[in-house]
């Protein structure tokens, strides 16, 4: 039986000898490996791209305490990102499974529909879950959108839910009891994050310094388009930054909605206000990567 | 007879999409058909395949015979010779054409029809791209072509030769491919004739009815019929082999309704029942694979499962430790609608219209009170946040659990009900009112900031909602008067007016002038409307009533032309003996008849008598008397026939034989 970190390891491995890049995970909080600019922002324009990494994915109103044994605030997602997406995508995908040991002829696989929508960072797909005996393992896009922007080319968007697969494969009942190396148990690694995370997103963080600080990642944001807008050269300006900003408020976004923090009347605005910066910084990122283009439509 | 097989290979298709798209295939196909002549034609499906099988007559397109209209005669040899040269032909092979309008040059045209390949070869890559679907995507480039998910192959076969085409980056070709995992790697060529026993040996079963006969053979005893998951599975599967697994009986003590929704929905299992009917602690899984010899989809599945129960367990605790009267404040905080505020608003308002329904049908008010009020709470829960198609059921199981009484956990347990036109209304009263007054708030209030239904689109589905509003008056026989709840929105009652009429149509199956006539004297108490409705439907077939109602169309068009206004009172000294008389003294007594009270259909039986002296009235009377006096007396008593006629039906909605009704 392989454990969790020998997993990750052939799925890396397996997309790397698939021409993948194998990145580290984006080193900033994130609600999903599709935010990482790894996906966001690569996924526009036309150049193709091939990348797989591992994202910890905090969700701070999934916090359950470390007290269930099948929901985190913080889950890891190993995200592949194929632009163009080959014709032989699904085949690939099958392939990745048969590489950790399971053996399709004694499984039930289906892909059931299932589209993806992100309304803060204007993006939506079409595709599937993927179920295995029954369990979701695999959320499979093909982007259509993403920034506001229609795609030049369609990427296939592939996110393994990594704590459920090892959790089969090594046929444990709780995410807490998978053997993530030789002699350590995910709880080893995890319990005390979800515990004091669930803690503190739930009860302590503070309110209005949350909300201040969200506010100061939006201005800096606006400030930094402002400044693109009227930059002389624009092929060297930090949008890489623009963007870190954009992910800060929408972690503060969540926070501050797992907190119960954010009204009805508030909630729309909040995720339009986050929306508009996203949007903002896809379109930028686009002029930035392909000038020419711009003013041609110009 | 020529022969076309079509298969268009596709990366999995939702399977609530599969059969309307094949209809959609079909008839963008059914014109190609018909230029060759007619003939039979098949669809089959899975999620991986759209099949279209054709046999039909003519091998090639016939050839077409057209007369090719020029210029008049009368313009002259120079026209003549312009249309000759246009045409090119020599101006003597025009020849003269009467169009009925006159003589026209004219050229006679052959079209010649084309081989079935070459018409084939250029129409299919249009009926496969106009294939209608909910939502579509782009795979390749955003200026390619649209389908509904990737098209990966595509087989077109007519008498075993390809027919040759190109479709979103796919050429056609002369293969298929088996079952993703059990089916021979790498395409499969066939031939027509081999194609449906080739992907049997490739582990893909094509009929739809096959596999539905194969995942009926699985199911064994005591499986709860589910036509919908069946025929959900059908779509999800290209060989299905049903596998039954177990689940510790000691969650049978969650309700039984979280435990379904939980295998139903969100793992698509078949449930079992014990001989008494009850949940067997057991369940059916439709697998796409040849078995499970190593029991290992069976293990998988019940472990799944196990964690559903065992969140759904942990939900239920968790909700228990705070009431749901406690959550009235946190309903504050869930959006019911973005421009109408929260659900704790929307709990608040349908309290105080429930209550004000509960008074005027005696149901009692208190229940009424806190069940409404309570009865959005369930959406605060961790229950209703998994499986929100819970909601009101976790409300109403969570009140009974919570002490508030079993009529309050009734009303609240329903009031989502009807959610279709086949579904029941709320068991009591009390649940009746409370999923009126929802129903009546939702309207009003998107009514109120323009949120209407247009066309196909019901964003918030108000047609359900008002549906079910008739449907809970009609079926409970509540007498309350509909539109006395709803305000004075102008669209509002439109809207409403059409759903009563739709109900009566559709559901009830009244003839639409009869529901016209019956709903233009009144509308709003439904149990009456129906009452009126079932009488004059009853009345109609005598034979009195058709004519009477041909002469109610008549007084309507006399008094409309006569524009009196107000006629006033019959003054009776002014009415003629004779049919004038009798006329006056049968209207008498009928309205005498009507006051006693009786049956609808006594009380019409009763105007329906009235149809000799109308018609010898109308024979032996001219109403536009000279004398302004006596033609306002007359116009009057044609007025009071009329009006006071017209409260059960308005009889000039029917439609009667040799002259039709306004619509």
């Amino acid at each position: 039986m392989d454990s969790y970190q020998e997993t990750v390891f052939k799925l890396k491995r397996y997309w790397a000898d698939r021409g993948c890049i194998v990145q580290e995970p984006y080193d900033l909080e994130l609600g999903a490996g599709t935010m990482a600019p790894e996906t966001f922002l690569r996924v526009l324009g036309e150049k193709p791209y091939k990348a797989a990494y591992v994202q910890p994915s905090r969700r701070p109103a999934d916090g359950r305490y470390g007290e269930n044994p099948n929901r985190l605030y913080k889950h890891q997602q190993l995200q592949v990102i194929l632009k163009p997406a080959p014709a032989d995508v699904i085949e690939q995908y099958l392939g990745s499974l048969e590489a950790i040991g399971i053996d399709l002829v004694k499984h039930d696989i289906k892909l059931e529909e299932d589209n993806w929508e992100s309304p803060t960072l204007g993006a939506w797909g079409v595709g599937w879950q993927v179920m295995l005996d029954g369990l979701e393992i695999t959320q499979f896009t093909y982007f259509q959108q993403c920034g506001g922007i229609d795609l030049e080319v369609v990427p296939a968007e592939i996110t393994y839910g990594l704590e459920r697969i090892v959790a089969f494969l090594q046929d444990v009942e709780s995410v807490y009891d998978i053997e993530w190396a030789p002699g350590f148990k995910y709880s080893d690694v995890r319990l005390a994050d979800e515990q004091q995370f669930s803690i503190y997103n739930f009860e302590m963080a503070d309110v209005q310094r949350l909300w201040r600080l969200f506010d100061e990642h939006e201005g800096e944001c606006k400030e930094l388009l402002a400044r693109f807008r009227k930059a002389s050269d624009q092929s060297r300006f930090p949008i890489l930054a623009a963007y870190d900003q954009v992910l800060k408020c929408s972690h503060l976004f969540n926070l501050l909605d797992a907190r119960g923090a954010i009204s009805v009347t508030e909630r729309v605005a909040v995720i339009a206000r986050v929306r508009k910066l996203a949007t903002a910084v896809a379109a930028a990122w686009v002029r930035q990567q392909n000038p020419a283009a711009e003013k041609e439509v110009a | 007879m020529p022969d076309l097989l079509l298969e268009i290979g596709v990366e999995e298709i939702p399977d609530w999409m599969i059969e309307p798209a094949l209809e959609s295939l079909d008839s963008n196909l059914a014109p190609v058909m018909e230029k060759l002549g007619g003939g039979q034609a098949w669809t089959d499906a899975t999620p991986r395949r759209l099949v279209y099988r054709s046999r039909y007559t003519l091998d090639k397109e016939p050839d077409e015979d057209t007369l090719v209209q020029g210029p008049s005669l009368g313009a002259g040899e120079k026209a003549a010779a312009g249309f000759a040269r246009k045409m090119g032909v020599a101006v003597t092979e025009l020849s003269p054409m009467d169009t009925g309008k006159g003589l026209y040059f004219s050229v006679r045209r052959q079209t010649i029809g084309l081989p079935a390949r070459e018409l084939l070869a250029a129409a299919l890559p249009a009926a496969i791209a106009g294939v209608q679907f909910p939502k579509t995507m782009h795979w390749a480039a955003k200026d390619g072509i649209r389908f509904i998910r990737p098209i990966r192959w595509v087989l077109a076969l007519l008498d075993d030769e390809i027919v040759p085409f190109e479709i979103g980056g796919v050429a056609s070709g002369d293969w298929t491919y088996g079952h993703r995992v059990l089916g021979g790697k790498g395409p499969i060529h066939i031939t027509i004739g081999e194609y449906y026993p080739m992907l049997r040996e490739n582990y893909v079963v094509v009929r739809a009815s096959d596999r539905e006969s194969r995942i009926r053979a699985g199911l064994g005893e005591g499986v709860r019929p589910d036509p919908e998951l069946l025929k959900t599975l059908v779509y999800l599967t290209e060989f299905p082999t049903a596998i039954r697994g177990s689940f510790d009986p000691q969650y049978l003590a969650l309700p039984a309704e979280i435990l379904s929704t939980v295998m139903r929905h969100h793992q698509r299992y078949f449930t079992v029942e014990t001989p008494a009917g009850t949940l067997s602690p057991e369940f059916v899984t439709v697998t796409n694979t040849d078995g499970d010899e190593d029991g290992l989809i069976r293990k998988g599945n019940e472990r799944v499962l196990r964690a559903r129960f065992n969140d759904a367990r942990f939900f239920w605790r968790v909700d228990q430790q705070k009431k749901l009267s406690a959550r009235v404040e946190d309903l504050a905080k869930v959006t019911f609608q973005a421009k109408l505020g929260s659900y704790k608003e929307k709990a608040e308002r349908v309290q105080q219209l429930a209550v004000q329904i509960a008074t005027r049908v005696h149901a009692d008010e208190n229940v009424v009170s806190i069940a409404a009020l309570l009865s959005k709470c369930d959406l605060t829960t961790e229950m209703v946040k998994e499986f929100t198609e819970l909601q009101g059921i976790v409300g109403g199981l969570y009140a009974r659990e919570q002490g508030e009484g079993e009529a309050v956990a009734m009303a609240i347990y329903d009031h989502y009900k009807p959610v279709s036109m086949e579904d029941s209304i709320p068991r009591s009263l009390e649940g009746q009112v409370v999923a009126l007054a929802d129903k009546i708030d939702t309207l009003r209030e998107c009514f109120r900031v323009g949120l209407i239904p247009t066309g196909s689109k019901d964003p918030f589905a108000l047609r359900r909602a008002a549906q079910g509003m008739v449907k809970i008056l009609a079926e409970a026989k509540l007498p309350v008067d509909l539109f006395s709840f709803v305000g004075s929105n102008e669209e509002l009652l439109q809207f409403l007016h059409e759903r009563i009429a739709h109900y009566l149509r559709e559901v009830k199956g009244f003839p639409y002038d009869e529901v016209n006539a019956v709903t233009a004297a009144k509308a709003g108490v439904l149990p009456d409307v129906l009452d009126r409705l079932i009488a004059l439907h009853d009345v109609r077939s005598t034979p009195n009533f058709e004519p009477l109602a041909a002469s109610f169309k008549r007084i309507e068009n006399i008094l409309k032309q006569a524009e009196v206004g107000d006629t006033g009172l019959v003054k009776p000294e002014l009415l003629a003996p004779g049919p004038e008389q009798d006329l006056y003294h049968s209207f008498l007594r009928v309205r005498n008849e009507m006051t006693k009270g009786g049956s609808y259909s006594a009380k019409l039986t009763s105007i329906a008598s009235l149809r000799p002296q109308v018609d010898l009235f109308f024979d032996k009377i001219l109403v536009n008397d000279p004398d302004a006096a006596i033609r306002r007396n007359r116009l009057a008593l044609l007025a009071g026939l009329l009006t006071e006629f017209s409260t059960i039906a308005d009889f000039s909605e029917i439609v009667t034989q040799g002259g039709n009704a306004q619509n």
